[in-house]
């Protein structure tokens, strides 16, 4: 009886993406219709996961437990990777569902759960595979978990269709050496198990050879075994006794143990050495007087195999079937040269692919170690350069300048306000930004482009002046609500003092001062203020770092680059007043109606 | 791993512990503080003493290692004389070093029980007349078959005297228990017998399922079977394997061989060690051993350069990296540490003259491969490599013809 059709599905136990995912490969090369892997249980998540199924992303649900998993999709086949720990309980209560194959993967459950679980499944008729296995495959029906390897090696051993040989090995590694062997030597495999390399196994070699027998598509039945155990002579008495009588390849491994020196625990814990009624000599000739094929050595195994199949069963034909197409994963392809793509994301400033994240090329420990500060950052993320010393303790001193500006101002308040609302920090410092624009605090781009413009075109103060009230426009970065000519702003003060002894050029704040001398006749509020002194300096200061060219500067101005250091600057305050309400535990704040007009 | 052999004082405290009274045993060996050993065990001074090797063999009686109705002082003696000292059991040489010391029980019957494992049942094999004889009668055991899914057997034994059947059949269906319940996969009481209404367990014999370790129901050594005591390599990597969720095994056969194996895969390493022989070069194989279930490039480099460091003490010629078809063992990776610690060893295998041969298939294997044909480059090593295309065991006959020449 094949155990699998193109119709099996299965639920895995345990998140196991790779497995699944080369299950769902295999099915596409085999052409089935649905993807193999029903659900997945995961005990602590219940998740979506998605795999793809040829080119088409799909989802596999994700259940909690077997019992629903079982419920909701009707699934014949059990594959469980929980751990040694788990494999006995989770198995257990899955062999009480009406799954009708049912595998472990585990390696090292304690043989006394492992034939707990070979009797109870024996006793409801069905078939357990492992523990200690990696499984099995119908070749171009269904792949348990990680049997058969990539698809490149299916492919290569030509398990996605079927062929007419029943294999079955203790070893998991060897049964997909041995799909390659008999893929390559015969009309390839119909379906090959692995037992698993436990003393304990759920299905023996013989369960699987009468298996093999039933099945009228198997045409020749290869075993490989093992040392240890009596498994093998279980086979003999079955061929002798005629129960089997399908041609049968058969080699028993393990035939150094006599020349070792003392006893050796092999890899698989079945396979251990010392009886000489259970050593690979022996069983290998009471395989061979039964009347199976066992050849001298492993080494002519697969010449034996193909002899045999052409003797018995037929010439090995030419292959016609071919797998249906996989498309090759993204990840894998662009490995090997083999797709390309433009970028959806072109990046110039950082770049983290490293063990140190780069700022404008240069590492970050490099940065700190050279004693970096918060300008020197700014200049290498926002202009993508390193600017002398001047240039950056600028910038950082406009920050500080621009930090506050009290709980009046649009920003601060509407911060004080979301805060007070309940809403988190970050919420609250958004809501404070989004005040910045062209009445408050985005003055500075507006004024450095007149400025700019102003200075470029050989304007003098007068002329900029009039040109300004011809169009009706209020000058930007001039007039203050409270600070006049007899009560400067010290800000302004500070800025100006810096630039006197730090700037190379000072053209722009010149022609500034020159604007508010005028402005100030007309009226004592109408001086350079914060933002307007701000734009003048940048302007100076790119002028007094050879490092930009023209080009630069007039995209900085245009990109609007000038509002950042306000945007950045007054990030400080705003977080600083949004932490001061929750701190005060103010509660909601509403505005008083009587200081509303209603029309 | 597997079923292991333990000490018969392990043995008998996991069913003391189960049937409810204390054991009266000391584990003793060289440095056992006597007077210390005296006051934790009052009996030691007020019984008379039975004194025999605990290292996993049996016939100590028969091999004359066995001190019956001694004194503590005898005891010690016995202990001191035979402390470090070589035995012969059967063909097996090895070093005597633990003792298991008990009170001396005078009796009259001795009962023989043993419990085994089989795929679909335990069996239970019993006897009035047990003891050093057994074997001989061996046609007087009666065998109490049990099928794993059973509940305990009713039993009726052959005991006379009925109360005392009474008492070998309750013992023998808690032992049992005890025998389920622990994880045994077998267990021999020979003898036991009854002494004022209680049964004393005189010798045993157990193995335990080591995989069952992790259910915390007992912590006992596993002592290396007598007369194979682990060399320091072989139990590093013992050690290694204990910490990992992967498989990595050593054991060293011929320290002095010329071919030397790096093998992945459980079935793989088998068919490997037997085509050597089966090419009549068993006695050149130095080592059998194998990695698998996909260990990290660090659990390979330190498994690989343990064998390379070995490979160059020992004056050995040729290097084995094979390997089936990997499943899900990705083959780059596990090469990566197996090319670090060829690296690291470059110089002392360049002037040995080692010859590598690689045979490896499964994911990632073509650039498992090209890692290797890189080393051989860059190292100047002789490395001949093959992928799946080469039959598994191919590269063992071009190993032993570079053996020849």
């Amino acid at each position: 009886m094949p155990l699998f059709t193109k119709e099996t599905t299965a639920i895995i136990y345990g998140m196991q993406a790779a497995a699944v995912q080369r299950m769902l490969d295999f099915d596409w090369m085999c052409g089935r219709k649905m993807p193999s892997v029903a659900a997945i249980v995961n005990p602590s998540s219940s998740e979506i996961t998605t795999a793809f199924f040829g080119s088409k992303q799909i989802l596999i649900p994700v259940f909690k437990t077997t019992q629903e998993a079982y419920a909701k999709t009707k699934a014949d086949v059990f594959i469980n990777f929980a751990s040694f720990r788990s494999a006995y309980d989770t198995t257990d209560e899955a062999l009480d569902l009406p799954f009708s194959t049912l595998v472990v993967i585990a390696e090292g459950v304690p043989e006394r759960s492992a034939r707990l679980l070979a009797a109870k499944a024996k006793k409801l008729g069905k078939i357990l595979i492992g523990p200690a296995t990696v499984g099995g495959i119908g070749a171009g029906t269904f792949k348990i978990g990680n049997s058969g390897g990539t698809p490149e090696a299916m492919i290569a051993a030509k398990l996605h269709r079927p062929g007419s040989v029943g294999f079955v090995s203790k070893s998991g590694g060897m049964s997909n050496e041995l799909f390659n062997v008999i893929g390559n030597t015969t009309n390839g495999i119909c379906e090959g198990i692995a037992i698993g390399g436990d003393a304990f196994p759920g299905t023996s070699l013989l369960d699987h050879v009468l298996r093999f027998e039933a099945d009228p598509a198997v045409k020749m039945i290869v075993v490989l075994g093992e040392l240890g155990g009596t498994d093998e002579y279980r086979i003999a008495e079955a061929l002798a006794a005629k129960k089997v009588k399908k041609p049968m390849v058969a080699w028993v491994t393990g035939t150094c143990a006599t020349v070792f020196p003392t006893e050796v625990q092999f890899g698989h814990a079945g396979a251990k050495s010392g009886s000489d009624k259970e050593s690979a000599q022996a069983k290998n000739d009471a395989l061979r007087k039964a009347g199976a094929h066992v050849p001298k050595s492993y080494d002519d195994f697969g010449e034996l195999i193909h002899k045999v199949f052409v003797e018995k069963v037929g010439p090995v034909p030419k292959e016609s079937v071919q797998p249906q197409p996989l498309p090759a994963e993204y990840k894998d392809a662009l490995g090997k040269n083999k797709v390309r793509r433009p970028a959806s994301i072109v990046s110039s400033i950082s770049d983290d692919r490293g063990e140190d994240v780069l700022y404008n090329k240069v590492p970050l420990t490099t940065l700190l170690n050279e004693g970096a500060g918060v300008g020197d950052i700014i200049a290498a993320l926002w202009f993508k350069k390193k600017l002398p010393k001047f240039a950056s303790e600028f910038m950082e001193m406009t920050l500080k300048i621009t930090a506050d500006h009290g709980p009046a101002v649009s920003g601060a308040h509407n911060a004080i306000v979301a805060s007070r609302a309940g809403k988190d920090l970050v919420s609250s410092l958004c809501s404070g930004l989004l005040t910045i624009g062209p009445r408050f605090g985005g003055a500075i781009d507006d004024a450095a482009r007149y400025w700019q413009a102003a200075v470029k075109e050989g304007k003098t103060p007068k002329q900029f002046i009039d040109q300004m009230k011809e169009q009706n426009v209020l000058i930007p970065g001039i007039g203050h609500r409270i600070k006049s000519v007899s009560n400067p702003d010290a800000r302004v003060a500070a800025l100006k003092a810096y630039a006197q002894k730090h700037f190379k050029s000072r053209k722009h704040l010149d022609f500034a001062l020159g604007v508010e001398a005028l402005t100030t006749q007309k009226k004592g509020n109408l001086i350079l203020n914060v933002d307007g002194c701000i734009a003048a300096l940048f302007l100076d200061l790119f002028d007094s770092c050879p490092e930009f060219t023209d080009e630069e500067k007039d995209q900085l101005i245009q990109i609007g680059v000038l509002n950042a250091f306000f945007a950045l600057g007054r990030s400080i305050g705003i977080i600083g007043h949004a932490i001061d309400q929750k701190r005060l535990q103010q509660p909601l704040y509403r505005h008083a109606w009587d200081d509303v007009l209603y029309l | 791993m597997a079923q292991r052999s333990i000490r018969e004082y392990d043995g008998k405290s996991i069913l003391y512990a189960a049937l409810g009274y204390p054991l009266e045993g000391l584990l003793a060996d060289a440095s056992t503080d006597w007077t210390k050993a005296a006051k934790e065990h009052p009996w030691l001074k007020s019984k008379k003493l039975v004194a025999k090797p605990d290292q996993c063999f049996g016939k100590r009686g028969k091999n004359n290692l066995l001190l019956l109705d001694a004194s503590l002082e005898q005891v010690q003696k016995f202990v001191k004389d035979n402390a470090g000292k070589k035995a012969t059991v059967g063909k097996v040489n090895g070093i005597l070093t633990h003792f298991l010391i008990e009170p001396f029980v005078p009796h009259k019957t001795e009962y023989y029980v043993a419990f085994q494992t089989e795929a679909e049942k335990d069996v239970v094999l019993f006897s009035t007349e047990g003891g050093i004889d057994i074997e001989d009668n061996w046609d007087k055991v009666q065998k109490i078959e049990v099928p794993v899914l059973d509940a305990a057997p009713s039993l009726n034994l052959p005991v006379k005297d009925k109360a005392e059947k009474k008492l070998v059949e309750e013992f023998i269906l808690k032992v049992f228990q005890a025998f389920k319940d622990n994880d045994f996969a077998f267990l021999e009481l020979n003898p036991f017998t009854i002494v004022d209404g209680k049964a004393v367990i005189l010798g045993s014999v157990a193995r335990l399922d080591d995989t069952a370790a992790f259910k915390g129901k007992w912590d006992v050594e596993f002592p290396a079977p007598f007369g194979r005591e682990l060399s320091k390599e072989e139990q590093y990597i013992k050690s290694l394997d204990e910490k990992t969720g992967a498989s990595l095994k050593l054991t060293v056969l011929n320290p002095k061989g010329k071919v030397w194996t790096l093998v992945a895969g459980g079935g793989a390493s088998v068919i490997y060690a037997d085509t050597l022989v089966d090419l009549g070069k068993g006695s050149e194989m130095a080592n059998y051993g194998e990695y698998s279930g996909n260990p990290n490039d660090e659990e390979t480099y330190l498994y690989a350069k343990t064998v390379l460091d070995l490979m160059v003490k020992g004056g050995g010629k040729v290097l084995l990296i094979g390997g089936g078809i990997a499943n899900f063992t990705d083959v780059a990776k596990t090469f990566k540490g197996i090319i670090q610690a060829l690296e690291e060893q470059a110089p002392a295998l360049k002037k040995a003259g080692v010859k590598i041969f690689v045979r490896r298939g499964g994911p990632n294997y073509e650039k498992g491969l090209e890692l290797m044909r890189n080393l051989g480059q860059k190292t100047g090593i002789p490395i001949q490599v093959y992928g799946p295309e080469t039959h598994m065991t191919k590269i063992v006959p071009m190993a032993l013809t570079e053996l020849k020449a």
